[in-house]
């Protein structure tokens, strides 16, 4: 008899110890996808800030492509409005400044007195780590998260996720949004 | 995937664990040899293991840095260094930013160091700076970055410790077997033993043969797995595997030596600092494996992650390197595309400012003041040069130095 209540005793124990130890786990694991996203977040102010800097540098060699640099402008503009917006409208709308941008570095390549500027050296390696941390951040993010996800919704641990109320993050695609945007490009006409 | 360092971890430590018995298998038998008391020997072991414990803990990572006359940069130094370390840092999801630390070296190497991520640095030689395009310069900041996060320095330098010990211990051990033979053996004399003593005596000397034999090789085989598994990481964290495999190339085809490096440094390295012309380094005795194999196998990988990688290795060398249960539900990720050189400059005139910007910080890093002369000629000024103004080479003119 005295046998049985240890036995139920020591389940109980070690019950509560993995629920103990599970449900620190996922809190662990979702504050690592709080941080990935305050990166991405750092990131992406980064950019905007750099943006005003770019145009302002490269507008007086490209009297042509006010086009291409009021999409860029317009793009990085509506994309800080929205940086209190959610994870997926918010990387659509930062897709498309990508995109934006990318066509601008593209029309560059056309003008040789620019790209001996120092000035704008600088600019353009600030402006290509930028792209590179957002998207190593996006990485971390989106690595964060599945394994977060992938803890909340496999047994056993989605027991104690679904009794302690942790939902499953949003993923952070900037891809998706420059497919969409790729088969627009095109440069401006000269002049137009 | 973050569970590989984890599991490495407890692999390694296997690894450490097996040198630390050799450790007290020596001074077991030490002991009984010497003293007719393997306690005694026992505890002479942990001592030495102790003491040279404190020593590796208070040099640390300065000495490393002060021996290979390396300096620290900011930002401003060499911005495209700084970004690189930190796109690493970002996406190694290290939590504190490395310092950073340039050795004015035409060889190409670089290293990390600190006992803890939160206290990590990097190293690179100015040569390599000058040499390598920003995507190879990535993934070898990637492999540094891996060290750190997989706290590789650490591990390393514990096995470091030991294998001291072992070497020390059974260093004196044979000194004073031979000098103490010369002078009659004495001790021997009292301890009229029968074949149980026999055999002790005679392990006790196979194990002071073999001892620091066994321990080097353990140091070796868990340097060369960690230097396997952070190419690994630097794949995963670059999503490039061929930045890192091309910055190899480079490293292997340059034929300057390391000046300041020693064999206690060496596993920290990017390569091995010691490579010897011809040989090949696919022996159980060198910390880093060949290089042309590591190549070939980040050349093989069909994507980025841990699972890609441990099939790449799986095809060059038969065998598998990467814990199961880091392969457990990792698939494949994609690559990415190579970079555009920034600066849309053709690759001649790139290598140029690359070589421009590196001399321009070690002379801003050695503290020399630089003056451009109004005929266009950039002036060097020594730190010891004391008059108010110096005159241009070129022209004559007198430039005021303030």
């Amino acid at each position: 008899m005295t046998l049985a209540i240890y036995i139920i005793a020591a389940i109980i124990i070690i019950l509560l110890l993995l629920l103990w130890v599970t449900y620190n786990g996922l809190v662990g694991l979702r504050n690592q996808v709080k941080n990935a996203w305050a990166q991405i977040d750092v990131q992406l102010k980064r950019r905007h800030d750099l943006i005003p800097n770019l145009v302002e540098t490269v507008k007086g060699y490209m009297q042509h492509e006010r086009g291409t640099l009021e999409a860029v402008t317009k793009a990085r503009n509506v994309a800080q409005a929205a940086s209190a917006a959610g994870v997926g409208e918010r990387s659509k709308l930062e897709g498309e400044l990508s995109a934006a941008l990318a066509r601008l570095l593209v029309v560059v390549e056309r003008y040789p007195d620019l790209k001996a500027n120092q000035n704008f050296l600088a600019l353009q390696e600030e402006l290509t780590s930028t792209e590179n941390k957002i998207s190593f951040s996006r990485q971390y993010y989106n690595d964060s998260a599945l394994n977060y996800n992938n803890k909340t919704q496999m047994f056993p641990s989605n027991i104690v996720a679904g009794m302690t109320g942790f939902k499953a993050g949003e993923f952070f695609e900037l891809k998706a949004a420059e497919e969409r945007e790729a088969p627009k490009v095109s440069f401006p006409q000269p002049g137009a | 995937m973050w569970e590989q360092i984890r599991s490495n971890r407890i692999r390694s430590a296997v690894l450490v664990a097996a040198m630390g018995a050799l450790l007290l298998l020596l001074g077991y038998f030490l002991g009984m040899y010497f003293f007719n008391d393997p306690i005694a020997g026992l505890v002479i072991a942990v001592v030495v293991w102790a003491v040279m414990n404190l020593f590796a803990y208070f040099q640390g990572s300065s000495i490393l840095l002060a021996v290979s006359g390396a300096r620290k940069i900011t930002r401003d130094d060499h911005p495209r260094l700084y970004n690189i370390v930190e796109e690493m840092k970002i996406a190694s999801g290290l939590e504190r930013m490395p310092d950073i630390y340039i050795i004015d070296d035409p060889a190409l190497n670089a290293f990390a160091t600190g006992r803890s991520p939160d206290k990590a640095a990097v190293a690179v030689t100015s040569g390599l700076l000058q040499r390598l395009s920003r995507d190879e310069l990535q993934g070898v900041i990637g492999h540094e970055m891996a060290h750190i996060k997989n706290r590789d320095v650490l591990l390393m330098s514990l096995a470091g410790v030991i294998l001291g010990t072992v070497v020390i211990l059974a260093w004196y051990a044979t000194r004073v077997l031979f000098f103490s033979g010369m002078s009659g053996g004495s001790r021997r004399n009292s301890r009229e033993g029968g074949g149980g003593q026999l055999i002790i005596l005679a392990v006790g000397i196979v194990l002071m043969i073999l001892a620091p034999i066994a321990a080097q090789l353990l140091y070796f085989a868990i340097s060369r797995k960690r230097e396997y598994l952070a190419d690994a990481s630097s794949a995963l964290y670059t999503r490039y595997p061929e930045g890192l495999a091309s910055a190899l190339g480079k490293l292997a085809a340059s034929t300057t030596q390391l000046r300041s490096a020693n064999q206690a440094t060496a596993p920290m390295y990017t390569i091995n600092p010691f490579r010897e012309k011809g040989r090949a380094a696919s022996d159980l005795t060198s910390t880093h494996p060949p290089i042309s194999e590591r190549i070939r196998i980040l050349r093989a990988m069909a994507g980025a992650s841990a699972a890609d990688y441990e099939q790449a290795y799986q095809q060059v060398k038969g065998r598998g390197i990467v814990p199961a249960s880091v392969l457990a539900g990792a698939g494949s990720l994609a690559l990415r595309a190579a970079s555009p050189e920034v600066g849309p400059v053709e690759a001649g005139e790139e290598r140029i400012r690359r070589t421009r910007d590196t001399s321009e910080l070690l002379w801003r890093l050695g503290n020399y003041k630089t003056i451009i002369c109004d005929c266009g000629t950039r002036l060097r000024v020594p730190p010891t040069y004391d008059e108010p103004v110096v005159r241009c080479p070129h022209c004559g003119r007198m430039n005021r130095v303030d």
